[in-house]
């Protein structure tokens, strides 16, 4: 399937009850699928007039309960950040997919990882993080996709699936998760919106708003604390051929499988390069990072950014290895070679 | 003796922070009144904006969703299509509705959203602090306009917009009526088209909005009386009263009279 | 002709003056002390040594009232 396809499909199977998108190039298989196959299920779709629609009906469906999804690649993405800041702080659980294009501005359709900062760093305005996942398949995307759900469910939090357009759009096998019957979803009537008669509960009100400064600073406080909880129990990364490494690569998604070709490349050649790729961007695995910093080997950053990346992979090892960065712009893909002739470099000659 | 007009159970009685003689009050007293008859209170539930009704969901007595500024009929479309046997209040000023939330509102209307839009049209922005609405009237003075609109270039202000004649070209939209609140017999005849609204979404009809000619005596500069005046000799004159489109059934409400209760 | 009388929460009331305006029978006002936060609430004012000066519960008062703050009620029987 493509990732595109493969990610609505899982996200069905997850039991997404409403999906809301705009059409933007690399992820426009993503909106057509569920236009074929939401009503199958029973499941709410509409073709927003924009991106900014689009976020804020889920961010209307979400406050209901259910399992509310939208899509888009950067540009889009860069409309909805006011929705997703108004979901983190009305703590309403949604999940978004990012299939990133060359940028800035309209850019390319290529694929590209420069939205890094926006996707780690919050994103919107304010202080608040979303749960940013990174597949590098088809396979992990739509792994990633299903448990994104849960993890948005579980932290009461915006989660993304931080996707390319190469993943997107490229074609690999897949085994599709289960279907998840309505009746296993989580239930949120604690605080979400609509039949109260069920309970005869008092009034639930969605809404970011809180005037009075310490009460708010309390409300972001708490939503911190929390964030120290996923900080701690939902880090995932996958580490191959670290331990007595020559020199460590580290990226994510797309760069992350051409770094696995360089690295056979570099084992033709008798060189050791291990590859740390981490999956879960935030929360980002800094421990894990200055741990493998300790064998005092180079580090090499293989980013499709201009140096977004390394700032995290410099804050994981404080200086304490040499970093380097090779990095990408406008939707180029690194290749195998490149990425080992700079390892040739580096470890030869020492040139950053 | 009889209490024959009472505060109705929807609506909270605490204090509003809405300003002396705003309308606010008068229109959320009605949706109250009619949740109340309509037996909708456990059912309801309010989309509320950015602007002065931030503070609507202070006073409802039931669920309310409070989305990004013109976002509302976005959220109130999801709310809608998902909790469909609720009545949904889609409610929002000039700004929210008209300005920044124009493709909102123009798409929801358009798919025939079967949410109610009670829009209160007081134009200027409120809470805010007074600046120039897209219905601010021609020479109407304002914060951002402050030798009153003028549409003549260079200044190119534009035009006040009649936004319930502009849906009304719209397939999706059935129910479009205009009130005000300045008068007993306006706010009485303003109840009539809520709850022809209102019973219209609970049949399955879609869209519907009631547009609400409100006084803002603050950012107008004037009294809560005075304010009450200048609706009928300013905005009434432009903005006229009335069902603006109706594609409803003939005798609507005396239809649904019999399940109202 | 109905009779009535009226009720105002004088600490709800915000001194809008739109049921003074509204009462067809002239019979509210604005009143002479302050409430709490400093605001003259309306009063039922009414006048019943003149002949249209008294109360006809229609309800004008209630309806244009932004707050709520009144209350209407008929007088029936001995109360008339």
């Amino acid at each position: 399937m493509k990732g595109n396809e493969a990610i609505a499909e899982s996200a069905i199977r997850a039991g997404c009850g409403a999906y809301f998108g705009y059409p933007i190039t690399p992820q426009n298989e993503l909106i057509a699928w569920m236009a074929c196959h939401m009503a199958e299920h029973d499941r709410i779709f509409i073709q927003a007039e924009s991106e900014l629609a689009a976020i804020n009906m889920v961010y209307g469906a979400a406050s209901t309960g259910i399992r509310a999804m939208t899509s888009s690649s950067s540009p889009g993405i860069s409309l909805k950040q006011e929705g997703i800041s108004y979901a983190a702080g009305a703590d309403l659980p949604c999940v978004y997919i990012n299939m990133v294009r060359g940028g800035p501005g309209l850019g390319s359709i290529a694929p590209a990882q420069s939205d890094y900062f926006q996707s780690t760093r919050g994103g919107g305005h304010g202080d608040y993080h979303v749960l940013v996942l990174a597949p590098k398949s088809v396979q992990e995307a739509a792994d990633l996709t299903y448990i994104a759900f849960d993890l948005a469910d579980k932290w009461r939090m915006p989660a993304m699936i931080l996707g390319d357009g190469l993943i997107g759009q490229m074609m690999e096998s897949v085994a599709l998760p289960e279907y998840k019957e309505q009746a296993s979803l989580p239930v949120k009537s604690e605080w979400s919106v609509g039949q109260m008669e069920q309970t005869h509960r008092k009034p639930h009100h969605i809404t970011s708003i809180i005037l009075d400064p310490e009460e708010l600073e309390r409300k972001v406080r708490a939503r911190y604390e929390r964030y120290k909880k996923i900080e701690a129990e939902e880090i995932r990364f996958e580490e191959n051929g670290c331990e007595g490494a020559d020199i460590v690569l580290i990226a994510y998604g797309s760069a992350a499988r051409v770094c696995q070709g360089a690295q056979q490349l570099a084992a033709e050649q008798g060189l050791k390069v291990g590859l740390f790729r981490p999956i879960t961007l935030w929360p980002f695995p800094y421990t894990e990072l200055e741990r493998i910093s300790g064998s005092g080997k180079p580090m090499l950053v293989v980013e499709m950014s201009m140096g977004q990346l390394i700032e995290d992979v410099r804050l994981s090892v404080h200086d304490r290895v040499p970093v380097s960065l090779l990095p990408h712009a406008g939707g180029v893909i690194p290749t195998e070679e490149e990425i080992f002739e700079r390892i040739r470099q580096i470890v030869n000659g020492g040139i950053q | 003796m009889k209490k024959t007009y009472a505060h109705p159970e929807s609506l909270i009685k605490v204090q509003t922070k809405y300003c002396a003689g705003c309308g606010h009050g008068v229109v959320h007293r009605i949706i109250a009144e009619l949740v109340d008859e309509m037996g909708l209170r456990e059912k309801s539930i309010i989309t509320n904006p950015v602007g002065c009704a931030i503070w609507a969901d202070l006073y409802f007595d039931f669920d309310s969703v409070q989305p990004a500024h013109g976002r509302t009929p976005a959220a109130a479309s999801a709310v809608k299509r998902i909790l469909n046997d609720h009545l949904v209040i889609c409610y929002q000023g000039d700004g929210d509705l008209a300005a920044i939330g124009t493709a909102e509102t123009v798409h929801a209307a358009n798919r025939g959203e079967r949410f109610t839009t009670v829009f209160i049209n007081n134009a200027i922005y409120g809470m805010t602090g007074g600046q120039m609405a897209p219905t601010t009237l021609v020479h109407q003075k304002a914060a951002t306009a402050p030798l009153g609109r003028d549409p003549e270039f260079p200044a190119g202000m534009g035009y006040p917009i009649k936004v319930l004649e502009m849906l009304a070209t719209l397939q999706g939209t059935t129910y479009l009526a205009r009130g005000a609140t300045d008068t007993a017999a306006h706010v009485r005849q303003l109840k009539t088209y809520i709850r022809t609204a209102f019973e219209a979404q609970m049949s399955g009809y879609g869209s519907t909005m009631v547009e609400v000619l409100s006084p803002c005596p603050t950012n107008w500069g004037v009294s809560p009386v005075q304010a009450a005046d200048m609706v009928a000799e300013k905005l009434i004159p432009y903005y006229p009263l009335g069902e603006i489109k109706n594609t409803l059934p003939d005798n609507f409400l005396q239809r649904t009279k019999g399940g109202a209760q | 002709m109905k009779r009535g009388k009226i009720t105002i929460d004088s600490e709800r009331c915000k001194g809008c003056y739109l049921c003074v305006r509204a009462c067809p029978r002239h019979i509210l006002a604005a009143g002479t002390s302050v409430n709490s936060t400093g605001i003259f609430p309306a009063v039922f004012a009414e006048k019943p040594e003149t002949d249209t000066g008294t109360c006809i519960a229609c309800g004008s008062c209630y309806v244009v009232c932004p707050d709520t703050a009144i209350e209407v009620y008929e007088l029936e029987g001995d109360e008339l």
